[in-house]
């Protein structure tokens, strides 16, 4: 073994006292680090760009710009600092990013991913390590058992069974109203997504009387609209219905506009909420409904979205956005209810608490957000929510939707 | 018979943009001998780069093809100046360069990609030019997708001539059938392979002005479209034009048909299984001739 010459030795303390030092420092926390596994290349970019990383950005902003979170235990603010993985689109690297963020990083909340998938995939893990999920992007009927089995996940954006009880309530009560007849066209992407919903509402539909005069399914990617435009047009319909993608959301209201396919009631799928869809079409998007929805007469939600505007550059989404950021401040409060770092007793409070947000007041139901829109319609500026009819903000739907421009 | 216009012409307008996808990578592959995967990746650049004209500075996209094909053709031509040339020069003999340049382009896709990553970020763009309708034999069509059919037909048509009429045209099928005995009449492999590689860009980058039009695009999309190339070319024969040209229009009108009499769910089928007959009918493709 060689012998440690006295200078290295005295390198060695001076290091060693450093290091020790820097450790004192990290116990004293002088911020407070979340993280979060995002996709940011790869298929779900698009989605996780749209809905769920402006609003974790614009919220980190906000959060430090006001000085930070709250923690009562220390007497002050504390700022926070974000450790950010790309996911690659990939659950088994999210998973991985999601450990190393816990275990190396050590942050004291996670962010969850984006889409249904993701979070489901994500689930065990977040409850194994013991962090808050907040699965804002997920949307599956298992949510109620999920959230009995994990109690820190908590699902916000309510079920596809009530967007499928919003479609067909609202075309009922248009029915009945004398409004639209019983035909109905319906198209849908062909992967769960599409399946699911279609054939949920192809049942309460024919329960409901209506009369499905066109009923296909196109495979993912298709953005050639116009063979099944074609034939739904031809079965003279008063109602479209479309559970689809934003590209193929796009190219349906595209090529509808272009072969005047203009039935009374006109709804697409993912997509209809984004602002880009009514920069795209303008005056053409006009009573052209879809899923989501906000209640922009809110003060909070006017703010935000001029808000989001400001700091992101553009404006966001009508669905999931407020959702995610509503979510955001709900875990910023529970935090400062708690007033430190203890995520066992900050998962109890946004399980039990009851939150003022931009969407309104949110108070969970059984790990569940009730506080959300199922349909939305675009009515001037705004894509406002229909559906359901009873929750306070909800508009009346228009109807017949105006001729193409 | 409406019904069979109706097919017919939505299904050549589909099938003209599957063309005007396929001919440059047709180009690349046949006469330059550069499979390249980076293809759909360097189409969505030219979408970004029509969309950033038209939203950002207000330039119409079919004014945008001026700037866009030239700068897609000289990015093309240093591409392959700067990076393919090493492979080409190491390369044994096709078979390692094809191996190579897969490898290479592969590499190129993720590069490329990033880059529009972080410029543009990962979200879908859309916007609308020309989406107006044209009448045309009781069928209607929206104008845009005419555009692309038409550029197609231009461009096809009008590279084949250049092959089989020109002298230029017969040196680069000369290195096309063999890169090894061309140098021997006096023929500059390097310089006008680099030419047709460029040439296939330029192709490119009218491609992507001309679909982002109609379709919605973003960053990550790039490998859909070089797949969509990718059938048209091996079903077409490879550096064939008028075969990338017929085996396009044809996909379009047989995914058209199948949507209107059979079911839209089967579109995706029916390519697949175009591609496997072609391929077991004949291997080397609709128009390719046999391995010389």
């Amino acid at each position: 073994m060689r012998r440690i010459r006295p200078a290295n030795f005295g390198m060695f303390v001076a290091a060693a006292t450093m290091g020790l030092s820097l450790c004192g420092l990290a116990q004293a926390q002088e911020s407070i680090k979340i993280g979060w596994a995002i996709s940011k290349t790869g298929p779900f970019a698009a989605g996780a760009g749209v809905t769920t990383l402006p609003n974790y950005q614009v919220w980190v902003k906000d959060v430090n710009d006001a000085g930070g979170i709250m923690l009562k235990s220390l007497g002050k603010k504390l700022k926070v600092e974000v450790i950010e993985y790309d996911d690659r689109s990939n659950s088994e690297e999210m998973i991985k990013a999601v450990e190393r963020l816990a275990t190396q990083d050590k942050v004291d909340f996670i962010l969850p991913p984006w889409s249904t998938g993701m979070n489901l995939a994500a689930a065990p893990i977040f409850n194994k390590l013991g962090y808050p999920q907040l699965a804002v992007t997920a949307n599956t009927n298992q949510a109620p058992e999920l959230t009995k089995r994990w109690p820190n996940l908590t699902f916000w954006l309510g079920l596809p069974s009530e967007i499928v009880d919003g479609i067909v309530e609202t075309f009922t009560k248009l029915e009945k109203d004398g409004k639209v007849n019983k035909k109905v066209a319906m198209i849908a992407v062909g992967d769960q997504f599409g399946i699911e919903l279609s054939t949920a509402t192809r049942a309460g539909l024919k329960k409901a009387g209506f009369d499905l005069v066109y009923d296909k399914s196109y495979p993912f990617g298709t953005q050639d609209m116009q063979p099944v435009l074609k034939d739904a047009q031809a079965a003279n319909p008063d109602i479209l219905l479309a559970f689809s993608y934003p590209p193929d959301t796009f190219a349906i209201t595209d090529t509808s506009k272009v072969i005047g396919f203009n039935p009374k009631v006109f709804f697409v799928g993912v997509g209809t909420a984004f602002p880009m869809y009514k920069s795209k079409f303008a005056g053409n998007a006009e009573a052209i409904m879809g899923i989501g929805g906000s209640d922009a007469s809110l003060e909070g939600i006017k703010w935000y979205i001029q808000h989001h505007k400001e700091i992101i550059g553009r404006e966001p989404d009508r669905w999931a956005s407020p959702v995610t950021y509503a979510s955001l401040q709900v875990l910023q409060q529970a935090i400062e209810r708690v007033g430190k770092i203890d995520r066992a007793a900050v998962i109890n409070e946004i399980n039990s608490g009851s939150f003022d947000t931009i969407i309104g007041k949110v108070k969970l139901d059984n790990g569940l957000n009730r506080n959300v829109w199922a349909i939305g319609q675009w009515q001037g500026n705004d894509f406002y929510g229909v559906a359901p009819a009873g929750k306070q903000g909800a508009k009346a739907p228009v109807v017949p939707k105006p001729a193409w421009q | 018979m409406t019904l069979v216009l109706d097919i017919v012409l939505s299904g050549l307008v589909l099938g003209g943009m599957y063309a005007l996808i396929a001919l440059g990578f047709t180009v690349q592959y046949g006469i330059a001998r550069i499979m390249n995967l980076s293809y759909g990746e360097l189409l969505v650049a030219a979408a970004f780069a029509a969309l950033y004209l038209y939203s950002g500075m207000a330039v119409n996209p079919v004014i945008g093809l001026i700037v866009v094909v030239p700068a897609s053709f000289a990015a093309n031509w240093l591409l392959y100046q700067v990076v393919l040339t090493p492979l080409v020069k190491r390369a044994k003999n096709q078979g390692m360069l094809e191996v190579d340049s897969i490898l290479g382009t592969f590499g190129i896709l993720f590069v490329i990609q990033g880059v529009m990553l972080l410029t543009f970020g990962g979200t879908l763009q859309s916007y609308s030019y020309l989406s107006v309708p044209v009448h045309i034999l009781g069928t209607t069509l929206a104008l845009n997708r005419i555009l692309a059919l038409l550029f197609a037909v231009i461009i096809g048509g009008g590279l084949y001539l250049l092959l089989t009429r020109t002298r230029y045209g017969t040196a680069l099928r000369a290195i096309a059938v063999n890169p090894d005995a061309a140098p021997l009449s006096g023929i500059n492999v390097h310089s006008a392979s680099a030419l047709a590689f460029g040439a296939g860009g330029a192709i490119v980058g009218a491609g992507g002005v001309l679909i982002s039009m109609f379709l919605t695009f973003s960053a990550a999309m790039g490998v859909t479209f070089t797949m969509k190339a990718l059938i048209v070319v091996i079903m077409g024969g490879v550096g064939n034009m008028l075969g990338a040209l017929t085996a396009g229009l044809l996909l379009g009108i047989s995914e058209t048909a199948v949507a209107r009499l059979v079911d839209p769910g089967l579109t995706i089928a029916v390519t697949y299984a175009l591609f496997l007959s072609v391929l077991l009918w004949r291997p080397t493709g609709l128009f390719g001739r046999p391995v010389r």
